[in-house]
């Protein structure tokens, strides 16, 4: 009883918000449970898909930034909590992990017409995920400082860090580079970046192995140490929300942040419309002259659960497919890098299709990873600082990854 | 009291505790004694926006069916305590196998994920929690003595650290201290040190994240004092001061016994929470400098996108104890309280 | 109680006023601060050029046709984002979670203070230790049970939580400001032929409030400032004001909006003002109530 109420208040509420007139999805019963992270895009296809709503279907959607934590439970207790969970490369591990999501490939046969075929995440032949759109890392910098300095927009570490010495010798700014080297997740992530550059694997094939205790890693290793010496010294707190303040007040030229945050820095909403009119767009640098983008390619998409009715996963995917429709991506062309049919990429969009376009990889979609990317953020810093060599750096990541590893069953 | 009505009293409150906290604790427990399967791998096809390729899955009908069987997974018994990143016996062995002098064993020792978290976890809990009680003992004196006036203004701002939430309260701080914030600014002017960054130097993080911590629990001291100094009975105070008792020698010999009580609980409490500090650390992005014992919980548990769930349980059981071990001297000092009392 | 027949040493007065004005510029002035950064534009209180922008307001006067005040972050809190719905969750949340704490406690504290049995003594170190647990990790063992009874993400399940997270902490303090209650008192109501619930209800519950109302304050501030719980327990639409807050604050997706987080904030302090004046007053009536019969 009570469910059924704060499900109608929630269905109520997005339907206000949206603002849209109630659509025709032809489904006739059922309930679609959308959880997902909390960002204006997901709200967009949430909201899309709450149009489907009718006397007989009833739609609800939970954006909450712990979805990754709630995601296994909700969809473990039969029935799920959630017909629908919203994940990325990263978080769609554990469901598939867990065996908590179904095959898509009856539903995208009959009612997927819409989707192109790149947008279908296969596992093993089976259609486990539709993805909707695409983030990455890449290149701000600033055009007119270039310029002036006769800088050419660099395509490597090392042409960025000489970039980074010559306006500091010129007096123009002393620490000109910004990145994400907040310990935990967002350094672990810089890591990633740049060792997929590499073209190295991260594990032995086949197994669950570390491999990155070789030349290419302690390559990573130097170069990200290297880079901070064109830091300000803050650099240790510095995450995705940091850098714009400092670019904005024109203290530094070259910045690696998320293609996501790319709006806000040349939007006009911007509180130093200035420095947002001369802000530009590229790739993100190479390891090596002629190397793939130092960026991991992500996704993000919808799963059907397991532990729910074959009807609530039918009007889950029907009413998900109004979610991700191109009507409504017409409406939110700015809102994120569309994978959806007939996207034409905006200027914000620039940096992510330059990354895709030269070979960018995508984020290791082995399951794995993630202990990867936890011991990785955990391990990095002291090395950073000074404080260990490099050596002592990787022999650290490699006994908290094997822990880690032991402990979720990977490793013996 | 007889059993029979001291459990008519206390019934509720032990219910909800048992329910909500005992129970999980025991499963915790019992969950850390434990590793997952043994995952069957297979390689496969796997497809994204950016392309195919082949790359290892989990069998996931193959770990269901292990799951059912044995839905805890494989008993592994203290062996979570004891790896690299928790006690690391192992690793200790081989440093003191290897090292040459003392040194080189404490650096190494301190370069073990588990032993630096403890190290600054104790560091904080020693140098906040004291500070803390001197503080908010002082506060509480100095404005009880104030005229009734300005006595409701001065609680209330007195308050304010405790009550702006943690998260937002470090938020704005956070932004003071910059080396650009109002506060980072004046300490520069002040030292006469341009490069001066309180967010830069391991050192003085440390000391922020205690000067914060001092901060924000100081108003808890603080409350508890002011409204425990309500209790001192005036007639006590009187006869101290007709026996010539000076101001210093009232609050030393009849003020601060009365108190006493109220100090152990501040200082139970307060040790206790500030083992457990955690709040500041993201708050104030300080994980490169200082990592506590919460901060690895929610290291493993939160920031992770796969939880270990075994690892954290372990760190969470080395809290509690940690905790124990630190309360035994106030806990012996109550058991001699108590035992004189009945 | 201060004494007033004694005068203070100048020295001393002086010494204890300064120690106080310093003590309350380092308690408010951050607060102080956020109230008066409230009302500017994100590019002036977080300016990164020069602190003064928090103070002149140059970007505030740009966006907002000259004038440097702007009640932008409020209007987007509590309109574009509904804040008042957070903000109607987090009423309903404290006030259960103070009453039930409270009443549990009171009768919970009492019954450790007068019973003279050992196992009492077991009893509040059991609680410390249940105490001591960190809280992410038993939220983390309560989501699959939760889940599975379907019971989360409703407020009720959150201010049943709360409150007996909170218990340890309120048996302790209650229990000591029991103890600091002299036991004549109920134990000379119950030689007058009065039941023990009888003796507590009239003997003790008139003279337990300096107590109580500080052991509220403390269950108050736990539910109104937690994360923790609040936001791994409630749906989007139950959701509390500090996990509501920390969504504005931006993720790795998308630019946060601090502005609406700190004009949220200071909305969330005001109403606590009126409280503490409240307390303030409680303690001092109660205290002299106690002092009287003491």
């Amino acid at each position: 009883m009570k469910f059924t109420f704060k499900s109608t208040v929630a269905a109520c509420a997005l339907i206000a918000s949206s603002g849209a007139s109630w659509a025709d999805c032809g489904i006739e019963s059922g309930s679609v449970r959308i959880l997902s992270n909390d960002f204006e895009a997901l709200h967009a296809v949430a909201d899309a898909a709450a149009t489907c709503a009718s006397a007989t279907v009833e739609v609800t959607a939970n954006a909450t930034e712990e979805h990754k934590n709630l995601q296994v439970p909700a969809l473990t207790s039969n029935p799920a909590t959630y017909t629908v969970a919203v994940v990325a490369s990263n978080s769609i591990l554990p469901l598939l992990n867990d065996d908590l999501i179904r095959p898509l490939d009856d539903y995208v046969a009959k009612w997927g017409g819409q989707l192109q075929e790149n947008q279908l995440i296969r596992i093993d032949g089976k259609i486990m995920a539709i993805a909707f759109m695409a983030n990455a890392q890449h290149l701000f910098y600033r055009k007119d400082i270039l310029e002036a300095n006769g800088i050419a927009v660099p395509t490597t570490y090392a042409e960025m860090m000489a970039a980074a010495q010559k306006l500091h010798d010129a007096g123009v700014m002393d620490t000109p580079i910004a990145s994400s080297y907040m310990p935990g997740w967002n350094l672990a992530a810089e890591f990633v970046n740049s060792y997929l550059s590499t073209g190295n694997e991260f594990f032995v094939p086949g197994t669950a192995e570390l491999a990155i205790n070789n030349a290419d890693g302690l390559a990573v290793l130097e170069t990200m140490k290297a880079m901070t010496g064109y830091m300000y010294s803050d650099w240790a707190t510095y995450d995705a929300n940091s850098q714009k303040p400092v670019w904005e007040a024109g203290e530094i030229a070259l910045a690696i942040n998320w293609g996501s945050r790319a709006g806000a820095f040349i939007g006009d909403e911007s509180s130093a419309p200035d420095i947002a009119a001369q802000t530009a767009l590229a790739a993100a640098p190479a390891m090596s002259e002629g190397g793939l983008p130092s960026a991991a390619l992500w996704w993000d998409g919808f799963t059907i659960a397991k532990n729910i009715s074959d009807e609530d996963a039918e009007a889950s995917f029907r009413a998900m497919m109004v979610g991700v429709s191109p009507e409504m991506m017409a409406k939110h062309a700015d809102a994120a890098v569309w994978l959806i049919k007939g996207y034409e990429p905006t200027p914000a969009a620039v940096g992510v299709i330059a990354d895709v376009d030269q070979g960018a990889r995508p984020y290791p979609m082995v399951p794995y990873m993630g202990l990867l990317h936890t011991a990785l953020g955990d391990n990095l810093i002291e090395y950073l600082q000074g404080k260990e060599s490099a050596e002592q750096a990787m022999a650290d990541i490699t006994a908290a990854y094997n822990a880690a590893a032991t402990e979720a069953g990977y490793l013996k | 009291m007889p059993h029979k009505t001291f459990l008519a009293f206390i019934w509720p409150s032990l219910l909800a505790m048992i329910l909500f906290i005992a129970i999980p604790i025991f499963s915790v427990a019992y969950q850390s004694l434990f590793i997952q399967h043994e995952q069957v791998l297979v390689t496969t096809e796997t497809c994204s926006p950016f392309g195919c390729k082949k790359q290892v899955t989990v069998d996931a009908a193959e770990m269901r069916r292990l799951r059912e069987e044995q839905p805890m997974g494989r008993y592994n018994g203290l062996g979570t305590y004891t790896n690299s990143s928790h006690l690391a016996f192992d690793d200790i062995n081989e440093i003191f196998r290897t090292s040459q002098n003392f040194g080189e064993i404490r650096d190494k020792i301190m370069n073990l994920p588990f032993y630096k978290a403890l190290i600054f976890t104790l560091s904080y809990t020693f140098i906040v929690t004291p500070l803390v009680i001197v503080f908010g003992f002082i506060v509480a004196v100095v404005v009880n003595s104030l005229p009734s006036l300005f006595k409701g203004p001065v609680i209330f701002f007195s308050l304010l650290p405790m009550i702006v939430t943690p998260l937002v309260g470090a938020l704005v701080l956070y932004w003071m201290i910059d080396s650009r914030g109002i506060i980072g600014a004046a300490l520069q002017a002040l030292f006469g040190d341009p490069n001066l960054s309180l967010k830069a130097s391991p050192t003085l993080t440390w000391v922020t994240l205690f000067a914060y911590g001092v901060w924000h629990s100081s108003p808890f001291a603080f409350v508890v004092f002011y409204a425990g100094l309500q209790t001192v009975p005036a007639d006590t105070l009187e006869s101290a001061m007709v026996d010539g008792a000076n101001r210093w020698e009232r609050i030393r010999f009849v003020t601060l016994p009365y108190l006493m009580p109220l100090v152990t609980f501040i200082a139970l409490m307060q040790l206790m929470d500030n083992f457990r500090v955690f709040e500041p650390i993201i708050g104030f992005s300080a994980a490169a400098s200082a990592t506590s014992l919460s901060y690895l919980i929610y290291s493993d548990l939160r920031a992770s996108d796969s939880p270990l769930f075994g690892s954290a349980a372990a760190t969470s059981l080395l809290t509690i104890i940690g905790v124990i071990i630190l309360l035994m001297p106030v806990l012996r000092r109550n058991w001699r309280e108590f035992n004189r009392k009945s | 109680m201060p004494i007033p027949s004694q005068r203070k040493p100048l020295p001393l007065a002086v010494l204890s006023i300064g120690f106080v004005l310093i003590w309350l510029v380092a308690a408010a002035f951050p607060f102080l601060w956020t109230v008066w950064g409230s009302f500017k534009a994100e590019g002036d209180f977080f300016s990164r050029a020069d602190w003064m922008n928090a103070i002149t307001g140059p970007v505030t006067r740009m966006q907002n046709d000259g004038s440097a005040f702007t009640f932008d972050g409020y209007h987007g809190a509590w309109v574009v984002k509904e804040f008042w719905r957070a903000a109607l969750n987090i009423s309903i949340v404290t006030f259960f979670v103070v009453i039930i704490s409270l009443t549990l406690g009171t009768l919970g504290g009492y019954a450790l203070a007068r019973s003279g049995y050992r196992y009492t003594f077991w009893l509040l170190i059991v609680a410390l230790v249940f105490r001591a647990m960190p809280h992410v990790t038993l939220v983390s063992g309560y989501l699959l049970p939760f889940f599975q009874l379907n019971i989360w993400g409703y407020l009720p399940t959150t201010i049943i939580v709360l409150v007996a997270i909170n218990q340890p902490f309120t048996l302790w303090m209650l229990h000591s400001f029991f103890l600091s209650i002299p036991k004549d008192l109920d134990e000379s109501a119950m030689v007058d032929g009065c039941t023990r619930f009888q003796a507590f209800r009239l003997a003790v519950i008139p003279v337990m409030w300096p107590g109580v109302v500080t052991t509220g304050l403390f269950s108050f501030l736990l539910a109104y400032n937690d994360f923790t719980v609040t936001s791994m327990l409630l749906a989007q639409e139950n959701t509390t004001m500090i996990p509501k807050i920390s969504s504005f604050l931006g993720s790795t997706q998308e630019e946060g909006k601090v502005m609406y987080a700190v004009a949220a904030v200071v909305s969330a302090i005001v109403p606590l003002f009126v409280l503490i004046m409240f307390f303030q007053r409680q303690i001092v009536s109660g205290l002299t109530a106690g002092a009287v019969k003491g």
